[in-house]
């Protein structure tokens, strides 16, 4: 179960979106992100799918991977779609009413279109990290927050953060798994028992877990010291992050896609 | 010629409140070029040793010099890890990056060494340490023997001119212990890279050119593997073991038979009870 | 003597269906007898380690059974929790698993999950304690302030305070100096005797495979290769070198005389054994000489 957290998982690969220089992947999704949200009509939507799709297999990534990307967060948003199908009140008859529960045909419609805005927002930023490497996404982020670096603010130590916690996922997710192995084999009820039982198995787990990962997160300093880490002041990189035409060409057609996609809010009405 | 390593009467404990010295009074030498295993049980002080070998520990008493320069000396500090590359035992815990070839820039990258030299350095370090071919995987899809190569050419990218391997391979299977093995003898014998094994296991000291026994934070014994491993009685002592070769050849003189002294490997053992049936 | 685990054609396949489907054991049939010490080697990959996690139901077979003592594991899923008090699982650097306050503690968790009264388990941690060579004081102790070797100890008490009736250890010794490795390994042998329960150990070291074993069991890509008495095994050298595997130094010692064109027997895999065919043969060489 643990085995389907995908996030920070990176697949190498060589196509124009594992090539397209991060700074522009990190825009290029926070305007996806924000277009998902602005077109709130059937055919925004379905575009920005479609674009998505496109763009997955461009990247040559197995659409499995979708699936397993919102799995874990499935759950939750089955909970929104749900608030959302009881919660909207629209005008006209109710579709349904009984007791406290009343469904309006508007209550449908924001809730399917809620779940697969939120669906396609995971998906899109699924797609950043499986064709980024972490560390490249840092550091992208890293120059993209410079500026601010002016003002004292930790940029580059937030962004090592983040490369080495993203790092460390899948051994810790490895390690969890051990150690959920190790307390079932003594008895824990991790997959069996009402829930307090199996919210108490948990702290068999989390505890070892948390020995473990500072244990590794002090050995990890010492090895990093041992390789002359001292801060971002004169660091250089092996990967320079340079704008080439090919993100001109990328970035242009993106940006016209989403354009195409956000002007559909002038045309279909959407929710809002 | 200057010492490669010079460490002197080194004292040290982890905690300055209590009277209880996890290194007390070692002394190690190391000349250019020399494959020195340093060998122990459990808690004798040889991975505190080896942390004051590239100024991850400063010593309360005594000195460490490397290629002349005290590990005391801030200024240098760079410069002494650079000329020290340290391994460590959990390869899992010293890989920084998602993919291989990344993580061996990395020493590089925060040595601001040119974009263009790093290229260049880091695939000739990863050729060495026979990882070239897995350079754009991600390190958690690698073998345990293979991480660990990760981790050794990540310190040979600064071109050390000694390497320390803190029990580096403790945590690996015999494959893949073999392989790290070979690996480090590579670096020793074809590039001259200065090599200092911490280890508990017989097998690998006795590849050594020189071999240090640590015991209560102290030195206790030293010599090549064979003088070493000919004090059996003396090892076990000090909470360690010998290679079957030699506790077999042990036997057999206890029973009244006639075998030379310092027989640590197979083939030496075999040849001289060979020799005993002629 | 009746078989404790039966085994019967067992497969399993990690995410079965998916096109990332890998299979981790096939096709796998042995017995181990009540009371028998069966060692498993087997090289990185191989499916040891996926093997003895379904000895206590923490894999479900994908297809084929297991038996413990005679009871198909998985013929009641619900009842599945009662396997692994029966069969007690020690992983590989079991002392990451600690996180109780003391020792005592720690020990007493897996027989708290078995539901017993206080006083029974007052009596299993000690006992256990005991037999790893843990001393009552070290039981009131934070686990954490111990040494590695005394950790791993703990851990293992852990397990063997459920009183299981099969004990599998995963590399028990691994990381651990000469001495701490004969240490865990020797109390393990000696639980085996006091108690005659049945105890599986995975092992990289042949050595120590040759000195506790009974039976061997080798597992080769997913497959099992040979299961046969430890004696027999180790005489299979070059089958084994083809594996990926190795024998004892002292039976490579006694291959190599063969090799030199001695006439000796090379089925020698442990020291003692060794120095007594050795010396065998020395005298009969010099009556031969004298004659």
């Amino acid at each position: 179960m643990l085995k389907d957290i995908t996030i920070g998982q990176h697949f190498p690969g060589n196509s124009v979106v594992h090539k397209m220089d991060p700074r522009l992947k990190i825009i290029i999704t926070i305007c996806y992100i924000v277009v998902l949200f602005m077109a709130a009509n059937p055919l925004g939507v379905a575009l920005s799918i479609l674009l998505l799709l496109g763009l997955y297999l461009v990247a040559k990534i197995p659409l499995k991977m979708i699936g397993r990307s919102l799995k874990p967060i499935l759950p939750i948003v089955l909970f929104t779609c749900i608030l959302n199908l009881f919660f909207v009140v629209g005008e006209g008859e109710p579709l349904f009413d009984w007791w406290i529960f009343t469904i309006y045909p508007k209550g449908v419609q924001y809730a399917v279109l809620m779940g697969v805005r939120v669906l396609a927002l995971i998906a899109g930023t699924s797609l950043l990290t499986y064709t980024t490497s972490p560390i490249t996404l840092t550091d992208a982020i890293e120059r993209l927050l410079s500026p601010f670096a002016k003002l004292h603010l930790p940029v580059h130590e937030l962004a090592m953060m983040m490369s080495i916690a993203l790092r460390f996922i899948p051994t810790l997710i490895e390690e969890t798994d051990k150690i959920m192995n190790a307390q079932k084999a003594r008895g824990a009820m991790l997959d069996n028992g009402n829930l307090k039982e199996r919210v108490m198995a948990l702290v068999p787990v989390l505890i070892p877990l948390f020995i473990s990962a500072f244990r590794r997160a002090d050995e990890l300093a010492m090895a990093m010291e041992c390789r002359c880490y001292h801060g971002g002041e004169g660091r250089t990189r092996l990967k320079v992050l340079r704008f080439t035409r090919q993100d001109f060409i990328s970035g242009a057609v993106s940006f016209l896609a989403l354009g195409i996609i956000f002007s559909t809010r002038f045309f279909v009405p959407g929710l809002q | 010629m200057s010492k490669m390593i010079d460490a002197d009467q080194i004292r040290f404990r982890y905690d300055p409140e209590v009277d209880n010295w996890a290194v007390d009074g070692a002394s190690l030498k190391v000349e250019k070029g020399e494959f020195v295993a340093v060998l122990g049980a459990n808690g004798c002080g040889k991975s505190t040793l080896a942390k004051h070998l590239n100024a991850i520990l400063l010593p309360e008493a005594g000195t460490v010099l490397v290629e002349e320069m005290d590990t005391k000396d801030e200024e240098q500090l760079f410069q002494i890890r650079q000329t020290v590359g340290m391994v460590f035992q959990n390869p899992d815990n010293q890989i920084v990056a998602t993919v291989v070839e990344e993580d061996v820039a990395f020493a590089l990258e925060n040595l601001g060494v040119p974009s263009d030299q790093i290229r260049q350095r880091i695939d000739q370090a990863m050729k060495m340490a026979g990882i070239y071919q897995h350079r754009n995987k991600a390190p958690h899809k690698l073998s345990g023997g293979q991480k660990q190569r990760v981790a050794i050419a990540g310190v040979i990218a600064m071109r050390p001119d000694c390497l320390v391997l803190d029990e580096a391979t403790a945590m690996l299977d015999p494959r893949g212990r073999e392989v790290v093995m070979d690996t480090i003898r590579t670096l020793n014998r074809e590039y001259g890279i200065t090599v200092v094994a911490i280890t508990h296991y017989m097998e690998e000291a006795a590849q050594a050119d020189r071999v240090v026994v640590m015991n209560g934070g102290k030195v206790v014994l030293e010599g090549t593997p064979a003088q070493v491993f000919s004090q059996a009685d003396l090892l076990r002592e000090y909470h360690l073991d010998v290679p079957q070769a030699t506790e077999l050849r042990d036997e057999l003189v206890k029973l009244g038979y006639d075998l030379p002294q310092g027989i640590i490997s197979i083939e030496e053992c075999a040849q001289a009870i060979y020799k005993l049936f002629q | 003597m009746s078989a404790m685990i039966q085994v019967e054609h067992l497969t399993y396949v990690y995410n079965p269906g998916m096109p990332d489907a890998t299979t981790a054991l096939d096709d796998v049939s042995f017995e181990i007898e009540e009371g028998q010490f069966v060692g498993i080697i087997g090289s990185t990959g191989s499916g040891k380690s996926t093997l003895i996690t379904h000895f206590n139901g923490l894999h479900r077979p994908t297809s084929g059974r297991i038996l413990i003592d005679g009871v198909d594991l998985w013929e009641k899923p619900e009842k599945i929790r009662d396997f692994r008090f029966k069969v007690g699982l020690v992983f590989q650097y079991p002392e990451y698993q600690l996180f109780e306050e003391t020792c005592y503690k720690d020990i007493a968790y897996g027989p708290k999950n078995m539901g017993l009264d206080a006083q029974e388990i007052d009596r299993r941690v000690r006992q256990a304690a005991g037999f790893v060579g843990l001393s009552p004081q070290l039981l009131e102790r934070n686990p954490f302030e111990l040494s590695g070797g005394q950790k791993r100890r703990v851990a293992i008490a852990g397990v063997l305070a459920m009183e299981p009736k099969v004990l599998v250890l995963d590399e028990p010794a691994a990381g651990l100096d000469p001495e701490g490795r004969d240490t865990i390994l020797g109390a393990v042998k000696a639980y085996h005797k006091a108690t005659g329960i049945t105890v599986v150990l995975v092992s990289h070291s042949m050595e120590d495979i040759a000195r506790y074993a009974d039976k061997v069991l080798v597992m080769d890509q997913r497959k099992l290769a040979i299961y046969d008495d430890v004696d027999k095994v180790f005489a299979q050298a070059p089958r084994l070198l083809e594996l990926g595997l190795s024998v004892p130094q002292v039976t490579k010692i006694f291959l190599r005389l063969k090799e030199l064109g001695l006439d000796i027997d090379t089925d020698v895999y442990t020291m003692p054994y060794a120095v007594k065919t050795l010396q065998k043969a020395l005298e009969k060489r010099k009556g031969e000489a004298e004659c």
